[in-house]
């Protein structure tokens, strides 16, 4: 993974310290909130319903043992010894206090980390393929890219007040597990017919109050032109994006107003304007950033392993985490595993300080000290021989992390809700919550099969809600939390909206509600048949006459 | 009958604070003086950005609560999860 260089050091220790005159000028209020405000988004500090959240950034998802365990310190020193995971690869700490953050922050410069462009209408947090560097269906690591636009974009000057936040995600392998299509930029690395590498670019994509999925503006740019084509589209975002009403100033309201063509052609021109004497990465330093993403030393192992084996067959539940929690490595002999931060009842995406320590040791000890957060609020040890895992799962399964739900119903990704964001018009978490302990039957889940079910507490979406399988959103509605459906989203290659398939249930009624629309799917899907698939071929017609016959 | 009274955040940790008497702030909701017409809101509001303007606290507002239980209760959704904090992830030091 890459690590910083004096020059990085040198940045976020300044930041640090410049941060930490500012929160003392806030103290002492020479500073007011309405001044401080934007410096302290910038350094990824909210004020939330209940106290601060800091936002932290993991770049493209991607961490080792030494940032964990600092995690965890920071946890138990600065907040309630707990850090929560989000869908776009970050970690926040949900009770700090203002005067304490810029030691955080200089705790997180110790190890590398910082939270600057968490927040603020800036290029955020890019974010990746959480199995980048070891999935079997790859072309070729995101994370470089990931890398190089980071530094590109770090305070750039030019794009640090763009109209709205502007969120880029890079995928790498066949698959798309990075939901390229839900966002403002979407770089899928490709092999054009001359066996070329470069970037189909995607546009205009995005959540929200205005869902959109995001369209092709080229089919093919060649890896090394990427920056400049970047910010050819940077450049005409910010010029003819809408800065007079927020909630039309993403770009993909620009995308829908001038339509694919018309910006794809105004990005043509400009860029090929700036092509021109543009200094591209040097191919030196793009060497350099590469040999930080270089594959790990994995030794030849056997692709199959008695003890393996014999361990799978003794354990039913070791081998229902096998089949939903370990996925294909590139590397015969070894396997991608993936950490459920989905216990049954409990909050998607929170890990105590002990299970951080813990999920600390086995990376360090199992994966060549690599960890992956995911956008589903998961994480991922990408590199485990195939005779470690009946180790890796029994240390997992003593600290409560190995639930075998990976991909299943109650995978769910769910934002904080009301329970902590100030945005939030409902809560969240209690409806993942009192799901989860619904179909809390393992075997009721794998027969359900694969399924996306994600909650959002507001319009906002940060819990994808319009591309769950099963989406939810949270209104208020006469003073009470009031749930919507929709059904049918996906944010996989074949990206969709989901459709809302009526109005909307109590707090007490939703689970019932996602329990009537499984079982219809169970009673009407051809065998083998997935959910999302199910509800293409049927439609909304059976599932809304179900719902609203019996609720 | 009208019942209003002023929260905010306060400055140092961003917890919620109540205006209690003598200008100072509470986390008990318990605490919190309470408006019975526009003109005492009014006042209270007043008071409160006279704690902005110390760092005390950021962004007072008036809210409404009812007291038919006994108890001070607010009336929207939202402050009432302000009133109790979240229902996940509670602590020993967290008001409750």
């Amino acid at each position: 993974m890459y690590r910083y260089d004096e020059f990085d050091q040198t940045f976020v220790r300044q930041r640090v310290a410049q941060f930490r005159d500012q929160v003392a000028r806030r103290l002492s209020g020479d500073l007011s909130e309405e001044e401080f405000k934007p410096l302290r988004l910038m350094n990824g500090l909210y004020l939330q319903l209940h106290a601060y959240m800091l936002r932290v950034a993991i770049p493209y998802g991607t961490f080792c043992s030494r940032q964990m365990r600092q995690l965890a310190d920071i946890s138990r020193h600065y907040d309630r010894g707990y850090g929560h995971f989000t869908t776009r690869q970050n970690i926040q700490f949900n009770w700090v206090k203002l005067d304490e953050v810029p030691d955080i922050l200089a705790a997180l410069a110790e190890v590398e980390m910082h939270a600057i462009q968490t927040s603020g209408n800036c290029i955020r947090n890019v974010t990746a393929d959480p199995f980048a560097g070891a999935a079997a269906d790859e072309i070729e690591d995101a994370r470089i890219w990931c890398e190089i636009i980071r530094q590109w974009s770090t305070l750039h000057p030019e794009f640090s007040f763009l109209p709205r936040k502007f969120k880029i995600s890079v995928n790498g392998a066949i698959e798309d597990r990075a939901a390229l299509r839900v966002h403002d930029i979407g770089l899928q690395l490709k092999q054009n017919d001359t066996g070329e590498i470069g970037f189909e670019v995607m546009v205009g994509g995005g959540q929200g109050r205005t869902p959109m999925i995001a369209k092709s503006i080229r089919s093919f740019l060649p890896k090394e032109e990427l920056l400049s084509y970047l910010e050819s589209i940077l450049r005409v975002y910010n010029l003819l994006g809408r800065r007079d009403n927020k909630y039309k100033a993403r770009i993909k309201i620009l995308v829908h107003d001038l339509g694919a063509e018309t910006l794809a052609n105004m990005v043509e021109r400009e860029w090929q304007q700036l092509r021109e004497g543009y200094v591209n990465l040097p191919d030196s330093e793009l060497a350099r950033i590469a040999c930080y993403f270089a594959p790990p030393d994995l030794e030849d192992a056997a692709e199959t392993d008695n003890g393996l084996d014999r361990a799978r067959r003794a354990n039913g539940q070791f081998e229902s985490w096998l089949e939903h929690n370990v996925n294909a490595h590139k590397q015969p002999g070894y396997a991608i595993v993936t950490i459920s931060l989905k216990p049954e009842g409990g909050v998607p995406g929170d890990i105590d300080a002990d299970q951080m320590e813990v999920v600390a040791d086995l990376a360090q000890r199992f994966s060549h000290d690599e960890l992956r957060a995911t956008y589903q609020q998961n994480l991922v040890l990408p590199h485990v021989r195939k005779r470690d895992l009946h180790v890796v799962w029994r240390l997992l399964a003593a600290h409560g992390l190995s639930t075998a739900n990976h991909g299943l119903i109650s995978d769910i990704i769910a934002c904080p809700g009301m329970d902590y964001c100030s945005l939030a018009t409902a809560r969240s978490i209690p409806v993942a919550q009192s799901i989860s302990q619904r179909f809390n039957d393992l075997t009721r889940q794998k027969n359900i099969g694969d399924l996306r079910l994600n909650i959002s507490g507001c319009i906002n979406a940060c819990g994808h809600h319009h591309v769950g399988h099963i989406g939810i959103l949270g209104l208020e509605k006469n003073g009470a939390e009031n749930y919507q459906i929709t059904l049918g989203g996906r944010s996989d290659r074949s990206a969709a909206i989901g459709e809302i398939i009526g109005p909307a249930f109590s707090a007490e009624k939703i689970a019932d509600a996602v329990e009537t629309v499984i079982d219809t799917y169970l009673d009407l899907r051809q065998p083998g048949e997935r959910f999302v698939d199910a509800y293409a071929r049927l439609g909304r017609g059976p599932f809304k006459e179900r719902l609203y016959a019996t609720h | 009958m009208k019942l209003e009274i002023v929260s905010a955040n306060r400055l140092t940790d961003g917890r919620v604070v109540y205006l209690s008497h003598g200008g100072r702030w509470s986390e008990k909701i318990v605490d919190g003086r309470t408006a019975r017409n526009d003109k005492e809101s009014a006042a209270l509001l007043t008071e409160a950005e006279a704690s902005v303007a110390k760092c005390l606290v950021i962004d007072p507002y008036l809210l409404t609560i009812s007291d038919e239980t006994g108890a001070f209760t607010a009336m929207r959704l939202r402050e009432r999860i302000r009133q109790f904090g979240p229902k996940v992830n509670q602590t020993l030091d967290q008001s409750v």
